[in-house]
């Protein structure tokens, strides 16, 4: 299991958007992902979960990648929060 | 467990017969302090001098007893045991019966900054629900990855994996009439270690659904009022999964159970596979379970009819037997 604190770097937070990024991005791969904020635990393939994280801007996010490929898709979900979920 | 303030307390949505109607008359400034307990006070020992023991991280509720004995303290300009109260780190003081109590003691509070609320309710009915109210808060929670979806009454929590069809499942239970309660996330909580209560995570959110294909829909609107709930206690567990030709499924309907948070209850595995109407064979898992709770196991029914039968067959051709010896032997 990799594990990986990030940051949530746009001024509007994790909205629908940003949301069917990840989960688009997180398909791609077969490992599972979960995405955690305080005591919220919830699956990063599902799109209501990531809406229902309500992060915000400079929010911190601890992304849980398990499986035979958690590697890539570790690194596919840190590109995807460096480039602003390709928004801005 | 998030920090919970006397201001969340206030801002607990809570209905008809669960409503605590507080409002606070005095110290605005503590409405930030935190409740850490569920526990409830009721401060008479303190104020009449006894501080051994003195739960000062609870909630102080003063009932008409207690509200007696303050006038009758302020009778006598004896506030000391009032003033050392107030020096305690309590998170608030509620009064019962709509009482305001004295504008001495309402600067007292204003004073050590702790919050004065009052209730229309009187103690024994106020204390009821603001137990029911905390057990809820203090429960220990955790976020399922499921649908949660009330059939026939019944709280069903359908799991399993991404892309296994637990939404489409869920809209068609809709369809026929029953109730969603959360889709995708579900937030369950332990309630006094008996049984477990499910809810969305978010209230903003909640009733909303993503259907791969269509995008995100809102149920309220597009099935109306009747197809939602807030919350619904969890009475057994769905569980969905890709048909595997190698593993042993159900067939007589033997126990299976599910334990969540430290709670068990009845769980169903529905292998998936085209063709096969999912949405019925949970209606037909909840009626089933109505059944149980009525004290009707139908699949312990049906072993004791055949074993019935089988009986009453070994009994029949014991005694047809017998007789086919006896024409036997007259015929020799």
């Amino acid at each position: 299991m990799l594990t990986e604190t990030l940051t949530v770097k746009t001024r509007a937070g994790i909205h629908a958007r940003p949301a069917s990024q990840i989960v688009k991005t997180a398909q791609k791969f077969k490992s599972d992902i979960f995405l955690i904020k305080g005591n919220m635990r919830i699956n990063g393939k599902s799109i209501m979960g990531v809406i229902t994280l309500g992060a915000t801007f400079n929010t911190e996010i601890e992304v849980q990648c398990t499986g035979p490929d958690e590697q890539e898709m570790l690194q596919a979900i840190k590109k995807l929060f460096e480039n602003h979920f390709e928004e801005e | 467990m998030t920090d919970f303030t006397i201001l969340d307390l206030l801002d607990l949505d809570l209905k008809d017969h669960n409503y605590l109607e507080l409002k606070c008359i005095a110290g605005r400034s503590g409405l930030s302090r935190k409740i850490v307990n569920s526990k409830i006070s009721r401060p008479g020992l303190p104020l009449s001098g006894y501080f051994n023991e003195f739960s000062s991280q609870s909630i102080q509720l003063f009932g008409r007893g207690e509200q007696v004995y303050l006038k009758d303290l302020e009778k006598a300009n004896n506030l000391d045991n009032v003033r050392k109260i107030f020096s305690f780190d309590i998170p608030c003081c509620i009064f019962c019966d709509n009482t305001v109590p004295s504008e001495q003691i309402q600067e007292i509070a204003e004073n050590e900054a702790i919050p004065l609320l009052i209730t229309p309710l009187d103690s024994l009915d106020f204390s009821r629900r603001i137990f029911s109210a905390l057990d809820e808060v203090f429960a220990k929670t955790e976020t399922i990855h499921g649908v949660l979806v009330e059939v026939f009454g019944i709280g069903c929590l359908i799991t399993g994996e991404s892309g296994v069809g637990k939404s489409e499942t869920a809209l068609e239970l809709i369809e026929r009439g029953h109730r969603l309660i959360s889709d995708d996330t579900v937030k369950l909580k332990n309630i006094s270690d008996t049984f477990l209560i499910g809810s969305g995570e978010n209230p903003m959110l909640a009733h909303h659904m993503e259907i791969r294909g269509i995008g995100i829909i809102d149920l309220t609107t597009i099935y109306g009022v009747g197809s939602i709930r807030d919350k619904k206690q969890v009475q057994l567990s769905v569980h969905l999964e890709e048909w595997d030709n190698d593993k042993n499924y159900d067939r007589v309907g033997d126990n299976l159970t599910a334990t969540f948070l430290g709670i068990t209850i009845p769980r169903v595995e529905i292998p998936v596979r085209p063709g096969r109407n999912v949405p019925i064979l949970i209606e037909t898992a909840a009626r089933n379970e109505r059944l149980k709770k009525l004290g009707i196991y139908s699949a312990k029914e049906f072993d004791k009819s055949v074993l019935q039968w089988l009986e009453s067959e070994a009994t029949k051709k014991m005694y047809y037997n017998s007789d086919m010896d006896e024409d036997t032997e007259y015929a020799n």
